[in-house]
């Protein structure tokens, strides 16, 4: 219940407040380390917002997230390892970007599969509608038993007809 | 008295779509045609009443009648009268309620337009046009009732959520409500026609000016949605991947490969089954897209298993429909014959590969905003699919679309010349690759990606404008013929060169923007002075200002560029004391179809204030491309073929036939 009290208070603060997110203060001296922490922070999700970045977001945690993030860059930590350290600490929900585990396969592989499969489906029903196309045209070059027999009754009643008598 | 009339007109509404709803289908089986042109002026009177109740609530608000629930909640006597309508449909009940006014709209439209539908069709539709406003009149009236009263009446109004007091909730929900709705007539035409079991090209005919008003309508709703948020939100995005984005645009994405779907069918009398397949999905989408938003299912699951009654009623509804549709089309489906054969390499194989790519990518987006709330559901595990997850999956798709998107009004129906086709695209694809070089040279060093997608872009629109030349034979007539060729050209060419060209157009934006734009992120003291790409911005002072219903801080800066100056911009910040809230209203500066932005923070104790200033190079164009594109769409509904109206069938089919 506090969980749910905790989370509509959060989303009432992100609507409330004006989103305005590093705040001067938090920026590190240097630019290529300042870089890289923005970069991680676009991945990262402030997890009392909904759906924010801890770049966007105004909430006191997503700070605290960013001071965190920039503390372990100067800390001396590579991208991965700052990414494991928050994992480890507060979940895969911190990753706005899932990594691919078992429970994430079908949300990855969707993509994929629905373009070979709907490729795949074309290309057999193209195959299947020329073959019936194709035996189709056959099967109307051919003349039916009956087609057969009234040829032959025209023919015979022709034949007599151009005799000369 | 308004509120108690107002309630009572959408209870007659109801009452009416139930009528429409069942006395048509038997005149459509019993092959009366009273029966049958009852639902013509139900569909009409539904109208009438729903729009009376509409217009009951506008009165509430405008008025402010405290006594009303929603008008408490939502409103506040000294908010400007413009706030006091969009604040209409800034929330639940009464954007439910704009919902259902759009509805039967379009069914008044269908009824009183739809003069040279065949009866049976038209009366079908209307019916299950007839079934959608059933269910939600039952919703509004049942869980989300905008009339409801207050015991005792409140002297003030709680206002409404400031960051919804901005011009863009006056066009924004309308707009958006357009599009999604429109597509319930495409759906009602999809199910008219399984019912009947009869379909072809005509029907495709009928359909396609509706479904591409929607998607006119949608395609401006989601554009002036994104720059709504580009401008209020106060940190310079302009899409989010937000789950309540992304229900705007699962439908966009199945409309736009519903409209080309439906060239085919409409041409070549080909795809029909597939074509009935998109118009029920994008509808679906359209209701998947308001179960989402209305639900409170985004907000947090948990959310919504507390107060499940709204929630699980639009599920059942959308269970309904979406269940129902799918199911009448597993079944009827085989009975629609299929026709016209064509070559991979053909228009029709073109389209083709645009309704794969779309539809993937539609899939992508659906997948991704629902499996975060199914695997919480399932299995209690909580993950994020943001946007660096969109990024990755949905832009490869676009890659190939894009390329072939030139390529496919240069091939002919039936069996196309991929290499004649390729020849003629010659020059645009030159023109793509002298700019991916002059752009390589000169951001040497830069991001590789940004020249080669702008190329990609520039390619998409020489393609289109090679369309047009080739089909007014420019350079090869002399100007005067090609320039009178140009004019008789059929209004839908021209739509289509437009809609490209506007594809092309918002990519550029968009890549300069993501890779070129410019940030400063600082505290000022007045007179101190920023410089950002060129610009010098000198804060000059910090004020205070009154307004209707808030206190504001406001910042003077003077924008000069080598010292000159070229205007003045004020941002501020609004505090809104009835809901202890405040929003950030930016300040822009377009030059030319770049941006400066100005947004504030939070002020510092020392008399400084935090700025984010942003320089934002071609940013307009990611709206003009949309713009653009409507545009297109807007052209090719005043194409005169549909103008005027699909030919009649010959006389033998229009006769009415029992359904199979």
């Amino acid at each position: 219940m506090n969980r749910i009290a905790a989370l509509v208070f959060a989303f009432l603060v992100v609507l409330a407040a004006p989103a305005h997110a590093v705040q001067p203060d938090e920026i590190m001296a240097d630019p290529a380390k300042e870089a890289r922490a923005r970069e991680l922070s676009r991945e990262l999700r402030c997890m009392v917002c909904q759906n924010q970045s801890i770049d966007d977001s105004e909430a006191p945690l997503a700070r605290d997230l960013r001071l965190l993030v920039r503390e372990r860059i100067s800390a001396g930590d590579t991208d991965k390892q700052v990414i494991d350290f928050l994992v480890a600490r507060y979940g895969e929900y911190v990753l706005l970007k899932p990594r691919l585990e078992r429970q994430t396969l079908l949300l990855w592989l969707l993509t994929p599969l629905a373009l070979g499969g709907g490729a795949l489906a074309l290309w057999l029903q193209n195959r299947r509608r020329l073959k019936l196309a194709s035996a189709d045209g056959d099967a109307r070059l051919k003349l039916s038993p009956d087609e057969e027999a009234r040829l032959e009754k025209l023919i015979a009643e022709q034949a007599p007809a151009d005799k000369p008598q | 008295m308004i509120a108690e009339a107002g309630h009572y007109a959408l209870v007659l509404a109801l009452a009416l779509a139930l009528i429409q709803s069942t006395v048509p289908v038997i005149g459509a089986r019993l092959r009366d045609p009273a029966l049958m042109n009852v639902a013509r002026s139900t569909a009409l009177a539904q109208l009438l009443f729903v729009g009376l109740s509409f217009l009951a609530l506008v009165t509430l608000h405008v008025t402010s009648d405290f006594s009303v629930a929603n008008v408490y909640e939502n409103s506040h006597s000294l908010k400007p009268l413009i706030y006091k309508i969009t604040g209409v449909w800034g929330n639940h009940e009464g954007s439910m309620l704009l919902w259902v006014s759009i509805l039967a709209l379009f069914g008044g439209m269908v009824a009183a337009f739809g003069n040279n539908l065949p009866l049976s069709l038209r009366s079908l539709a209307l019916a299950v046009q007839a079934w959608v406003s059933t269910a939600f009149y039952l919703f509004i009236l049942i869980t989300s009732n905008p009339f409801l009263r207050l015991a005792n009446a409140p002297i003030e109004g709680r206002d409404l959520n400031p960051v919804l007091q901005d011009p863009g909730l006056a066009i924004h929900p309308p707009m958006l409500y357009l599009g999604y709705v429109g597509f319930s007539i495409s759906f009602s035409f999809a199910v008219a026609a399984l019912i009947e079991g009869r379909i072809d090209a005509a029907w495709a005919r009928w359909v396609r000016p509706w479904t591409l008003m929607a998607w006119i309508f949608l395609t401006l709703g989601i554009a002036m949605g994104s720059y709504w948020a580009y401008y209020e939100l106060g940190w310079g995005g302009w899409w989010f991947w937000d789950p309540v984005e992304n229900a705007s645009l699962m439908p966009w994405l199945a409309g736009t490969a519903l409209l080309h779907s439906a060239v085919v069918m409409e041409k070549r009398n080909a795809l029909k089954v597939w074509t009935i397949l998109l118009a029920i999905l994008t509808f679906s989408l359209s209701l998947l897209g308001t179960f989402l938003v209305r639900s409170g299912v985004l907000t947090s699951v948990h959310a919504f298993a507390t107060d499940p009654t709204r929630g699980v009623f639009i599920l059942l509804i959308l269970c309904l429909f979406i269940g129902g549709s799918l199911s009448l089309y597993a079944w009827r489906a085989s009975a629609l014959k299929q026709g016209g054969l064509f070559a991979p390499i053909s228009r029709e194989g073109s389209l083709v590969l645009n309704n794969l790519l779309l539809t993937t990518a539609c899939a992508t987006v659906f997948i991704g905003t629902l499996y975060p709330l199914g695997l919480e559901v399932l299995t209690g595990e909580r993950i994020s699919v943001g946007a660096p997850f969109f990024n990755l999956t949905f832009a490869p798709l676009f890659v190939p679309l894009l390329l072939a998107v030139p390529f496919g009004p240069l091939l002919a129906w039936k069996r196309g010349d991929l290499l004649g086709a390729g020849q003629r695209l010659f020059a645009a694809g030159g023109v793509a690759l002298v700019t991916i070089a002059v752009l390589w040279a000169w951001t040497r060093g830069g991001s590789a990606f940004a020249p080669l997608a702008i190329g990609l872009a520039v390619f998409v629109i020489a393609g289109a404008l090679t369309d047009l030349a080739e089909r007014c034979m420019l350079f090869r007539v002399p100007l005067s013929i090609a320039f009178r060729r140009a004019r008789g050209l059929p209004r839908a060419s021209w739509g289509t060169v437009f809609a490209h060209a506007g594809v092309g157009v918002a990519l550029i934006g968009i890549v300069c923007e993501s890779t070129w734009n410019t940030e400063l992120i600082t505290t000022l003291k007045p007179n101190d002075v920023a410089k950002v790409a060129g610009y010098e911005l000198k804060l000059d002072n910090l004020a205070q200002r009154q307004g209707p219903n808030f206190a504001e801080l406001l910042a003077h800066f003077t924008v000069s560029e080598g010292g000159k100056t070229i205007g003045v911009m004020t941002p501020s910040k609004r505090n809104f004391t009835t809901r202890a809230a405040s929003t950030t209203e930016a300040a822009l500066m377009s030059r030319g179809v770049s941006q400066l932005y100005i947004s504030l923070g939070d002020a510092s104790a020392n008399g400084g204030i935090a700025v984010r200033i942003y320089h934002k190079p071609m940013v307009l164009l990611i709206w003009f491309g949309p713009v653009l594109m409507a545009f297109g769409g807007l052209l090719s509904l005043s194409d005169r073929r549909l103008r005027v109206g699909a030919p009649k069938p010959a006389k033998a089919s229009r006769s009415l036939q029992p359904a199979e």
